[in-house]
């Protein structure tokens, strides 16, 4: 379970606040959506979970089965089980692919206090990963996102989560920049992935994932705060009356 | 004369009594030493390595080779060997040359006017050379030989005293070589300043390693001259994480045409190590092309520093060269001075030259960490992918995975 309580955030001079007092509980299984327009703090939000430190946390916390987040560094979030789907996952020139999950995998369960995965059972699970996704082979030997599509990038950093089995996935606009198919992929990719245990906080501007990857709460975000929560059927609402209700009133 | 005599520093003095008692054939070596002095900041060439400044002793040539105690990082390559020990050839480190090598001791040179017929340029370290280095090894590789193993040159260091070993290589026509030069051994106070000459006729494939490992007090002056005649090839890599003090010359010519070179080089440096790289192209001759990759990695307080220089003469059209120096800085007391130089007297030419200077990417690293990687791990892994782009150049395996383990030895360190 997901607990964030009364989390205030700034830019890291401390003058610009972003979050503004928010309050979220996802439980273990759920997907909860969380809809906004520009500018209302929702890649801050995947961003201070993950632990990026051009952030600078005012009050609040952020709870993952109890423990507190925002203590630990960002590769001890990873391997409590928080993973951030990047809305434009970085190239890495000169490591490939398949070394980057190794190094990704292994670290994790070192983390954990896990022994290393042998060599055998990696690359099985990377090929049945891959193939699921529909990701050739010869894109795992080639430079971390290097030359790949938005689609392929995406498809990349599912394929990352799939293999990294975290308990909450936050899907930061993973929509964005892909066609009908690729979306299409990527939806039953993260579909396939949903648990009685495993919770999403899927982060979009339309409507249109969510008929894909169909949550079970939708929260509206304005100004930095959770402004409305509803079922899924309030992503509808959304798209035909737009957001313009909740900017006026957050600033009423 | 009416000049002042400037004051002489310590080294300096040292260098003039060494040179008393020099052999005649060496002496116009020794007077063109003697008339500049030890290069120093108001030297162009030397603006960032002043020589006269950061040499704080020079100590008198060994007289004989010592006993060699280092392991080379290259002792498990299938490979011929040839060592010199503290400048002096050691028969009993090396192996047999191959079929079609001819490997041969000159003691008495003819005079200094070789280094000046020679693609050498009248650089004052290479000069140094000339008036100390009191014999040359000459390697001549036939025509048409095929070398299968690389040729080690092993360069060791075993005292605090000076050497100046000279190699000179002739490659023949259709000829394949792959020799590495790897200097090796150091203490503090001892001073290599050594001379590598290559020569190279047409269709060659030549390709050339300078390891620099040595203990990092030593000081190490290097020069590579290379000469290439037509539709040749040649790729020159270079390896530095050794030494307190060390320049790592290139000073390479295109005299044939339709030839190609790529000199590629990785200099990984901590504590207060100042590594120079310089770096002069010539093209000469139409329809060559030229690529030169730099790559520093800059920790704690070190100094890295890159000069290169694109030539292209008066009628050299339809020249090809490209140069790129890549530095990361790691730590705000490193520093990195980049001076890249084209000049270019032909109007039908691509050149071009870029030079980056920072540190690792933030993003890059947070989507690493995010991934689960500790902070040093991915660091680690960033740097390694950087290193690894000036080594990939590297056509024998067993000798690029050596060069990648070292440098994953040094990110080691680094971290722990």
């Amino acid at each position: 379970m997901l607990e964030i309580r009364n989390l205030h955030v700034a830019i890291e001079d401390g003058t610009k606040k972003i979050l503004n007092g928010l309050n979220l509980t996802i439980r273990d299984g759920e997907v909860a959506a969380i809809m906004g327009p520009n500018g209302s703090g929702k890649s801050t939000l995947s961003y201070v979970i993950a632990g990026k430190d051009d952030y600078e946390v005012l009050d609040g916390e952020i709870l993952l089965d109890g423990e507190n987040l925002l203590e630990m560094e960002p590769d001890a979030r990873a391997a409590a089980g928080v993973f951030l789907a990047f809305q434009y996952p970085l190239e890495i020139p000169g490591v490939a692919t398949m070394t980057f999950l190794k190094a990704a995998l292994n670290a994790q369960r070192k983390g954990r206090g896990e022994n290393e995965l042998t060599t055998p059972d990696f690359m099985k699970r990377v090929k049945v990963g891959a193939e699921k996704l529909g990701i050739p082979q010869d894109m795992l030997k080639r430079g971390l996102n290097v030359g790949f599509s938005g689609g392929e990038k995406k498809r990349m950093e599912i394929l990352q989560m799939a293999l990294l089995e975290p308990s909450i996935g936050i899907l930061d606009e993973t929509d964005s920049g892909l066609d009908i198919d690729a979306l299409k992929i990527v939806s039953e990719g993260v579909n396939a992935l949903r648990s009685a245990k495993r919770s999403f906080l899927v982060i979009t501007h339309y409507q249109r994932l969510l008929n894909y990857i169909v949550p079970d709460t939708v929260h509206v975000m304005s100004k930095g705060q959770i402004v409305r929560t509803g079922g899924k059927e309030l992503a509808f609402e959304l798209e035909a009356n737009g957001y313009a209700d909740y900017v006026t009133n957050a600033a009423a | 004369m009416s000049n002042i005599a400037p004051l002489k520093t310590e080294a300096e003095q040292a260098l003039i009594a060494q040179g008393s008692g020099i052999a005649p054939d060496r002496k116009a070596a020794f007077e063109r030493f003697l008339e500049s002095g030890l290069p120093h900041r108001r030297v162009e060439a030397y603006h960032y390595t002043d020589l006269r400044a950061l040499l704080k002793n020079a100590p008198p040539p060994a007289k004989a080779g010592g006993k060699v105690s280092v392991t080379s990082p290259l002792a498990d390559i299938d490979a011929d060997i040839i060592t010199i020990v503290d400048g002096h050839y050691e028969a009993s480190l090396s192996s047999t040359p191959p079929k079609g090598v001819t490997v041969k001791m000159v003691t008495t040179l003819a005079d200094d006017g070789s280094a000046q017929k020679s693609v050498l340029s009248s650089d004052p370290v290479i000069a140094l050379n000339a008036a100390f280095s009191d014999s040359a090894l000459d390697i001549a590789i036939d025509a048409k030989t095929e070398l299968v193993k690389p040729l080690i040159i092993r360069l060791v260091t075993t005292a605090a005293h000076a050497s100046y070993p000279r190699v000179r290589i002739t490659v023949g026509d259709h000829a394949k070589a792959f020799i590495v030069e790897s200097h090796e051994g150091g203490v503090a106070g001892s001073l290599i300043d050594s001379v590598l000459e290559v020569r190279m006729g047409d269709h060659v494939v030549f390709d050339h390693l300078r390891l620099n490992v040595v203990d990092h007090a030593a000081t190490v002056l290097t020069s590579f001259g290379g000469a290439m005649g037509k539709e040749s090839l040649c790729r020159s890599h270079n390896f530095i994480v050794g030494g307190a003090l060390s320049r790592h010359q290139i000073f390479f010519r295109f005299e044939g045409e339709q030839s190609k070179a790529e000199i590629s080089s990785a200099s990984l440096l901590n504590k207060k190590q100042h590594a120079d790289s310089t770096l002069v192209v010539d093209h000469a001759v139409p329809e060559c092309q030229s690529r030169e990759f730099f790559a520093h990695v800059l920790d704690d307080e070190s100094t890295g520093v890159f000069q290169g220089k694109i030539i292209v003469r008066p009628g050299a059209q339809q020249t090809d060269g490209k140069m790129m120096s890549r530095a990361i800085v790691l730590e705000d007391g490193a520093t990195m001075n980049n001076k890249p130089e084209l000049e270019i007297f032909a109007d039908d030419v691509a050149c071009g030259h870029g030079a980056t200077v920072g540190a690792l990417d933030e993003d890059l690293l947070f989507y690493l960490r995010a991934r689960g990687l500790p902070k040093t791990e991915a660091e680690a892994l960033m740097l390694q992918a950087f290193v690894g782009e000036a080594l990939e150049s590297i056509e024998h395996d067993g000798i690029r995975d050596v060069l990648e383990a070292l440098a994953e030895q040094w990110l080691k360190a680094r971290s722990a």
